[in-house]
């Protein structure tokens, strides 16, 4: 039996009177990875910012391991074991590699200290040679590995990424990709946000594609093959 | 030789000025950095500080110090939960002009208080003292210069310490450069926004009992110059970094003390004119800030 660690049920989330993401309805389970593709301004951003306790959920249901999350902070979501690699990778610049990274056990709960800063090391090897250096001096793929390696400190039960390949080289883009498929090993779900269609749906368990805030279809991994069917979902709206 | 003695004097003044201002400075800093907030009620807390002691004035001086603490202390956190959280995420205007009534409500609270004995103003001498001179290789400088600048430098160096080598000042750090993200990672926001708070109570605590050495006469208006002053100071530093901040309070406190002393007697009226004609030529010439090199003026960065 499946174990379910998120749960969007019906979830309409607004910008005013606008409704951004409507009837959403999807759940990631243990072990996971589910992709969320769609084109630009689809509420893929907004899905996850809702999820994070960042914007309010106007109508539906989000839950973690069965809970429902209504009306929590971010900072309380977090450390219930959602770790967030925003858009555009939000390191801190003026901080140490370390520092970074330190900043992800905020939302540590077991509080053991150095041990979770190895898993961002095994994984990012670069990390551990780079941590004395401030963290804006990286290139933007080491920045972006710092990112996930900053939400992995934490040790969460779901790490939700939002478009961890946006404006990185080629090279970088499947360095990222070779690190994701290595993260749910260590027990992590993953919820992907992407705009690399192929990559994702190859690398996911299920993508679902979003278009102007409504699920449209569900991809999985033999779709990749097959790349009309992906440019079919994004253009029938 | 006798001029020399003057200007030394004058210099140790300065100095010591710089330091208060300095603390005053990386309070409003400190609150500034987590909520986007400048208090300018933080001159209040200072005065509710200086009555605190003159109250307290029969008591032995310990006690009324940390009197003078406990009230500014909760005052501070007082501010925090009944005004400043309520109007969190709204626009720096709200907060700025919302921090005005909070500091005319307090003068006007004060002023009740004060004139309850008929006379305005208390006076607060328990430890006048302070402003005894000892001679330090001939010349004189007022001991309460020296306390000044070790209280600052003894702050300062305890508020660096904390905010580097501590997880609490690595999140307060952090929630200054980027709140939002800093949330999402799991740090509190409130617990973050009361350290900054009772931080910066308790160094308006330690400027109330400097300045009340010196200006033992406690009035509503009590520091209100001063933290229109400190407030020029910091934004000529850049508002945006703490040790700009900070250094931008000492620059500008050293240099009233120095114009201070330098204006001849029946002059000193001209002193804030020269103070802020000084200030306007920086922002036209340094606009990110004085000490802000090589960076974009706080006003761009969105």
């Amino acid at each position: 039996m499946p174990e379910p660690v998120l749960e969007l049920a019906g979830l309409e989330v607004r910008y005013g009177t606008v409704a951004a993401v409507r009837d959403v309805s999807l759940r990631v389970d243990k072990g996971e990875i589910v992709g969320l593709i769609g084109p630009n301004g689809a509420g893929k951003s907004t899905t996850l910012h809702a999820i994070m306790g960042v914007l309010p959920t106007h109508r539906g249901e989000i839950r973690l391991h069965g809970d429902s999350v209504r009306g929590r902070s971010p900072e309380s979501i977090a450390h219930r074991g959602v770790a967030l690699v925003p858009e555009g990778r939000r390191i801190f610049g003026d901080f140490t590699v370390e520092e970074n990274l330190r900043l992800g056990l905020a939302a540590h709960r077991t509080h053991n200290g150095a041990e979770p800063l190895a898993l961002a090391y095994d994984l990012f090897p670069m990390l551990k040679e780079f941590r004395r250096r401030l963290a804006g001096a990286l290139s933007g793929g080491q920045q972006q590995q710092l990112a996930i390696g900053r939400a992995l400190v934490a040790e969460p039960d779901l790490l939700l990424l939002d478009e961890p390949s946006l404006g990185l080289a080629p090279l970088a883009v499947d360095d990222v990709f070779q690190a994701l498929r290595r993260i749910p090993e260590r027990g992590v779900t993953i919820l992907l946000v992407e705009q690399r269609a192929l990559h994702t749906v190859a690398l996911a368990d299920r993508t679902h594609v979003l278009v102007a805030g409504k699920l449209r279809l569900t991809l999985d991994p033999a779709d990749a093959k097959d790349p009309d069917k992906i440019v079919a979902a994004y253009l029938a709206s | 030789m006798i001029l020399a003695a003057v200007n030394f004097q004058t210099l140790s003044d300065a100095v010591g000025l710089g330091a208060i201002y300095a603390l005053m400075a990386v309070g409003i800093g400190l609150v500034f950095g987590v909520l986007r907030l400048v208090n300018f009620a933080y001159g209040q807390l200072v005065m509710a500080g200086a009555y605190t002691l003159a109250f307290t004035s029969a008591w032995p001086v310990p006690l009324s110090i940390a009197a003078c603490f406990g009230v500014v202390v909760a005052l501070s956190l007082a501010m925090e939960t009944v005004v400043f959280r309520p109007l969190r995420g709204q626009s720096p205007a709200v907060m700025l002009v919302t921090t005005f009534a909070i500091a005319f409500l307090l003068q006007a609270i004060a002023l009740i208080i004060d004139l309850r004995d008929d006379t305005l103003g208390e006076v607060a001498a328990s430890i006048t003292s302070l402003n005894e001179p000892i001679s330090v290789g001939g010349v004189d400088i007022r001991k309460i210069t020296l306390v000044s600048v070790a209280v600052a430098a003894f702050a300062l160096l305890a508020l660096a310490l904390l905010l580097t080598r501590t997880t609490i000042g690595l999140h307060t750090r952090a929630a200054a450069a980027d709140f939002r993200t800093a949330r999402l990672l799991g740090v509190r926001a409130n617990r973050v926004i009361a350290v900054s708070v009772v931080l910066s109570g308790l160094l308006a605590a330690a400027v109330a009992v400097m300045m009340t050495v010196q200006f033992p006469l406690v009035s509503p208006d009590f520091a209100l110059r001063d933290t229109i002053v400190v407030l020029v100071g910091v934004v000529v530093g850049g508002i945006d970094r703490l040790w700009t901040a900070t250094l931008g309070g000492f620059t500008i406190g050293f240099v009233s003390g120095v114009l201070n002393g330098a204006l001849p007697t029946d002059k000193t009226v001209y002193l804030p004119s020269a103070v802020f004609a000084l200030v306007i030529l920086v922002l036209l010439l340094r606009p990110a800030g004085l000490f802000a090199w090589g960076r974009r003026a706080a006003v761009e960065r969105a």
